[in-house]
């Protein structure tokens, strides 16, 4: 009985060696950033992890040299509007799918399915000229649809997740009288709650980190984005100034990076949805 | 008995609208006759648009004398051409679709009156389409937008590995694009130059898509069960800790990591040489920007793998691990009869996706490496370059772009096959009438 128990903590003992070291490996890389974002110099190289003296000059160079307000406020405008559209879109087509039969109904399914694998690079050069066409270039708004327009492609785990909800309580609301609208909007929506966090934090994100689309459209520096910004600083002289592009990933990543952790639990659930499709 | 529905049908053949207002339905009437305007403008432009398509322009810009100057005149540029002639046929597609559901309803509406019956009135037609018809009403917009954004673009990719469009004899403005058939697809496999670096980098996709699935998953799936484990304390705190490479945005992650293992002076080399190890060429040596480039996508990877994996251990029964131990089973026995196969009945689509999805990271080469250490035997590719990175790396830098829309394809259909396979057996794609 003894050696089991001991057995049983010197199995414990290793995991806790394991969670601590894996904690590490996960942490060090942001420390490492934020360390070097408060280091006096520019260098990449430093002696120690904690840097001998401390100071916020990296911080305000980058509002100094860059409209580094200017972005984040393009940003959060952007990645806000990305995701009610996104969502709306998204959320619509699944519902569509989930919940009503017609005709053409499986093509349109597998279509769409099937659209979104295209590699989307080349797609960029049209996506370009069309945007031109309709004057939109450069502009912000161009973004959102852009960004918006392929949200519905990625209907299938909003289906399954609307899927799980019981027809019976649909069902029970028409014999009451809702029409499709009402149904949608007090039956369906408020049991979706998890899944409906999870689909607008992720097109949240995705609003927020594109620097290659963004960098084809956006030319005007006021007119940029964080990562467009930050992608255009590293692309200039990473080399050189190492310290100052550390200040600006402290700044880009600190917004995102609380969101995910504070909405954690809708992402487990989102994500098992999205795990319950065997 | 008068003949609705054959005068209704003709009428509205002749202009969208007429048949419903001889039906006295004049709303809905004059609101088809605003799409036969509409239209108009469209089919004027149709055969500008299909020679466009044809020719891809008859002449690029040129110098034009004028007087005694020659002038710079604008000509023909060919991919405006081609983008402008699918807009029109796509719009003019829309548009016919229309005009043949506006000439069925004028029919089925006479066939009411012929039977006796009432007209529907505007609120009646309002309130079909909100009911019966409500999911392609609510479904139209989504799928016009993936049309002209997805579709459109689509189309014209597909369409440039059938020409010649690449620098840098053919780039428009200055010079113009023709269609060349399955010339580009022949080029890229017997130019020798071409096709070796298509298949090595092909190669090196398939063994980095294997390679960076599998240790995702098993490096998620460990974190899983070690924070899982029975008598472990702080679940909670261990998670959040382990979300954190996931919630930091991928692309800041990737442009620190490439300077963490900076050759010289990156904090690892640093940290080895403080063990007294000597440094490793972890971003300049073809194999090690390889290992590199596997060993930080778990990073990145994992915490997605171990919050699903997670959530599906909290679904295996208790009683199953209890009943085992009565029975004596080892911990490897239950993990090997009871946890694997519950996780990976659960799991096995979604690493099907993931597979799907690892061919196509671009973020996390093109950020890291770059492609590189480069290959001088490659055509405008690194060692590292996987398909989608050499794409993109074909279509900024080197401007082939034919070559690029080939790859593209290929990449594609690999791509397109496995995830079409994967989805159609799952529980959300089969005829699920039966409502759970």
């Amino acid at each position: 009985m003894i050696t089991s128990k001991r057995k049983f903590s010197m199995g414990n003992l290793f995991c806790y060696l394991g969670l601590i070291l894996l904690g590490i490996a996960c942490v060090y890389p942001a420390l490492w950033v934020v360390m070097s974002s408060v280091r006096p110099g520019n260098a990449l190289y430093s002696e120690t992890l904690i840097p001998s003296a401390f100071t916020l000059e990296h911080y305000r160079e980058l509002f100094d040299k860059y409209p580094f307000g200017q972005w984040f406020l393009n940003t959060f405008k952007v990645a806000f509007f990305t995701m009610i559209f996104s969502t709306v879109l998204v959320t619509i087509t699944g519902y569509v799918f989930s919940r009503f039969r017609f005709k053409g109904r499986k093509k349109l399914m597998l279509g769409l399915l099937v659209i979104g694998m295209f590699p989307g690079f080349m797609s960029m050069i049209a996506v370009y000229i069309l945007l031109m066409q309709l004057q939109l270039l450069d502009t912000h708004l161009s973004l959102i649809l852009v960004y918006s327009a392929g949200a519905p492609m990625g209907y299938l785990y909003v289906k399954s997740y609307f899927d799980t909800i019981p027809q019976s309580l649909v069902d029970a609301a028409k014999i009451d009288g809702a029409g499709h609208l009402t149904v949608f909007r007090r039956i369906i929506l408020p049991l979706s709650k998890p899944m409906l966090v999870y689909i607008a934090l992720t097109s949240f994100s995705g609003g927020f980190v594109d620097f290659i689309f963004a960098n084809m459209v956006l030319s005007t520096p006021e007119n940029q984005t964080l990562a467009v910004g930050l992608f255009r600083i590293v692309q200039g002289r990473s080399a050189t100034e190492f310290t100052l592009f550390a200040a600006g990933c402290v700044l880009v990543a600190v917004p995102l990076t609380l969101l995910f952790v504070f909405l954690q639990r809708y992402l487990v659930e989102g994500l098992m949805a999205g795990a319950d499709k065997g | 008995m008068n003949q609705h529905r054959k005068w209704a049908a003709v009428l509205s053949l002749i202009g969208m609208g007429f048949g419903q207002i001889y039906n006295r339905q004049m709303i809905k009437g004059l609101m088809l006759f605003i799409v036969h305007l509409s239209g108009i403008a469209v089919t004027m432009a149709a055969p500008k648009a299909i020679w466009g398509l044809v020719t891809l322009g008859e002449q690029a810009d040129h110098l034009e004398k004028v007087g005694k100057l020659y002038v710079n005149v604008r000509g023909d540029h060919s991919i405006f051409l081609m983008i402008e002639g699918i807009i029109i046929i796509l719009a003019l597609l829309i548009w016919f679709a229309i005009y043949i559901a506006n000439v069925k309803d004028a029919y089925n509406v006479g066939n009411m009156r012929e039977q006796g019956l009432a007209a529907p009135r505007f609120s009646d037609t309002l309130q079909y389409l909100g009911g019966v018809k409500f999911p392609q009403m609510i479904i139209t917009l989504p799928i016009l937008l993936v049309i002209f954004f997805t579709v459109m673009p689509i189309f014209f990719m597909i369409l440039l590995a059938f020409t010649n469009y690449s620098a840098p004899n053919y780039l428009p403005p200055a010079k113009l694009v023709s269609w060349i058939g399955l010339e580009g697809f022949k080029d890229i496999f017997t130019i020798k130059a071409w096709n070796q670096t298509f298949f090595g980098v092909a190669f090196w996709t398939l063994v980095w898509t294997i390679c960076a699935t599998l240790t995702t998953f098993a490096g998620g799936f460990a974190a899983a069960l070690m924070v899982q484990k029975k008598g472990i304390r702080f679940k909670g705190f261990w998670r959040t800790l382990f979300i954190i490479p996931y919630a930091i945005p991928q692309f800041i992650s990737l442009l620190i990591m490439r300077n963490m293992f900076n050759g010289q002076f990156g904090p690892i080399n640093q940290y080895l040489a403080y063990f007294g190890l000597g440094g490793l060429p972890w971003l300049t040596d073809p194999f090690w920007a390889k290992f590199t480039v596997i060993i930080v996508n778990i990073w990145i990877g994992f915490p997605i793998t171990m919050l699903m994996v997670i959530g599906i251990l909290s679904t295996i029964s208790k009683d199953l691990y209890e009943a085992a131990e009565i029975d004596g089973a080892t911990p490897v026995q239950q993990f090997g009869n009871i946890t694997f196969p519950s996780v990976m009945l659960s799991f096995g689509p979604l690493l099907v996706m993931s597979f799907a999805g690892n061919i196509n990271n671009f973020n996390l080469i093109y950020l890291l490496t770059n492609g590189n250490p480069a290959n001088p035997n490659y055509q405008s590719a690194g060692s590292t370059d996987i398909l989608i990175t050499w794409l993109y790396k074909l279509t900024m830098d080197s401007g082939k772009y034919n070559f690029a829309s080939i790859i593209g394809i290929f990449i594609f259909i690999i791509v397109a096959s496995f995830a079409v396979t994967n989805v159609r057996r799952t529980k959300a794609f089969k005829e699920e009438d039966d409502y759970r």
